[in-house]
């Protein structure tokens, strides 16, 4: 059965990878059995692992108010579900309210006490730091001038209340310069990824083959 | 027509042709080049290291098969680890499809270290509503986890009788595709103080150095070159360190693309 399950997998793979040549029906067909695969998974999980045991066996466990409160919840679900029905979608809204006003209760806090707090905090550093060495304060000091001068330049370029000219304009495009660095530096982790994966499929397709 | 026109009008397929073959060869050769350990690495392995017996390390699983070969070698690594070390981990996450991924590692390593289930480690499975799960565990984590994955009470396992929310657990590790590793930090570092490193994507790095210098977390193990790193700090180099040749190889006939491509953009276009 493993063996049958490789070569399965070892086919998909060589399915999907076959679409750098053209598009074609293998490709489609590992398209549309993975989409169909991903949907059937995700019903089945969401039954098992969210309604079953936090709502049906919940409501079975339960007794008292605590029982009967967990009817709102079920009911929020349903409503969901209005949406595939155009005239009565409008009932969604609510449920969809109810889980936005939560995230943004939720990420307002951890906005603030997590991220933006922390890291003015961390922008806050001194132009000298004094290290062990001359070398480690040399070091230190230019990694803290590197910072302070990429915080407020790359703010610069996004302030946009007065027109970027003169020192404005120099500090914008400065400011520029560390975002454009940034950019790169993401794009080259995401070439990094890429190739992981193509690296992960082809070692797995050489151990099917025997190649490795 | 010019070289630089020909370059200028290469069909791409011979360019994945290319990469292909420079990904394929070194592993096909078993080519083997050192890995460099630095210093984001380095700090999360220091971070489990120093971490007493019998501590409790939460590990969330938030990727699937669209980035295992990055994360699993990884998620292997901080097993053998934490095992290594005596430590408990308990594991969770908050992407359904993934959670049978990493069981399969799960259930490999956990073997090779002679682990006990509900003793040495527990699988808690899935909750949806991370952020509620993430700020919740840190009331009750029976609130929201009162049975593990197979539907057993955590109440039975002998390792959750002291374990109730963050103020028992020592470490949370991340290995994430998406930004939960940034919803962990936001939700749960900030407000409750525990520490946390976080394993991730190459895609994902770099958004993560910025509360790496804050000192919001100890440390980063990014992409395959970190899991690499992490591998050889453990000792049990496997799959990221030996896919690192061919990721380097491949990386060199990327970066002579991107400089053949660019002379020949300036030549063609002075030419017109």
């Amino acid at each position: 059965m493993n063996l049958l399950g490789t070569w399965i997998a070892a086919g998909l793979t060589i399915a999907i990878l076959s679409f750098l040549y053209r598009d074609n029906p293998f490709y489609k067909f590992a398209e549309h059995l993975f989409v169909g695969v991903s949907a059937g998974y995700w019903v089945i999980y969401i039954w098992a692992f969210d309604v079953q045991p936090m709502l049906v066996d919940e409501f079975l466990r339960q007794v008292g108010i605590e029982k009967w409160l967990l009817v709102i919840p079920a009911v929020f679900g349903l409503m969901m579900m209005a949406r595939w029905f155009p005239a009565a979608a409008w009932v969604s809204r609510w449920p969809i309210s109810f889980t936005v006003g939560i995230a943004a209760g939720l990420a307002l806090t951890a906005q603030v006490q997590g991220y933006i707090i922390p890291q003015i905090q961390a922008t806050l550093l001194p132009v000298v730091s004094i290290g062990a060495t001359t070398a480690e304060t040399v070091g230190q000091s230019i990694n803290n001038i590197v910072i302070l001068v990429g915080v407020i330049c790359a703010l610069l370029y996004f302030y946009f209340s007065r027109e970027h000219k003169g020192a404005l304009k120099v500090g914008s495009k400065i400011g520029i310069v560390f975002l454009m660095i940034g950019f790169g530096a993401s794009f080259g982790y995401t070439v990094m990824a890429r190739i992981s994966l193509l690296i992960g499929r082809l070692t797995f397709l050489l151990q099917v083959f025997g190649l490795r | 027509m010019g070289i630089f026109d020909r370059l200028a009008n290469l069909d791409r397929r011979l360019i994945f042709l290319v990469i292909g073959l420079a990904v394929a060869v070194p592993i096909i050769l078993k080519i083997k080049m050192p890995i460099r350990i630095s210093s984001e690495v380095r700090s999360a392995y220091e971070t489990i290291e120093n971490l007493p017996e019998g501590s409790v390390v939460l590990a969330s699983m938030d990727y699937d098969a669209t980035s295992a070969p990055e994360l699993t070698p990884m998620f292997r690594s901080f097993l053998r680890q934490c095992f290594r070390n005596k430590l408990k981990v308990v594991y969770t996450g908050h992407l359904a499809i993934g959670m049978p991924l990493a069981q399969f590692d799960l259930d490999a390593v956990t073997e090779e270290c002679g682990a006990v289930y509900g003793v040495d480690y527990i699988n808690l499975g899935y909750r949806p509503g991370f952020t509620a799960v993430m700020i919740g565990i840190g009331r009750e984590i029976r609130d929201f986890f009162a049975v593990d994955y197979k539907g057993v009470p955590v109440d039975s396992f002998p390792m959750m009788k002291d374990i109730h929310n963050y103020s028992d657990i020592a470490l949370i590790v991340d290995f994430a595709h998406g930004q939960t590793a940034e919803y962990w930090i936001q939700y749960v570092v900030s407000r409750f103080g525990v520490k946390m490193f976080a394993c991730v994507t190459g895609v994902m790095a770099p958004t993560l150095y910025t509360y790496l210098q804050s000192g919001q977390i100890t440390g980063i193990i990014g992409g395959l070159q970190g899991a690499a790193e992490y591998e050889v700090l453990v000792g049990q180099p496997e799959s990221a360190a030996f896919g690192m040749p061919a990721q380097s190889i491949a990386h060199l006939f990327i970066l002579a693309f991107i400089v053949f491509g660019n002379i020949g953009f300036f030549i063609t276009r002075r030419k017109k």
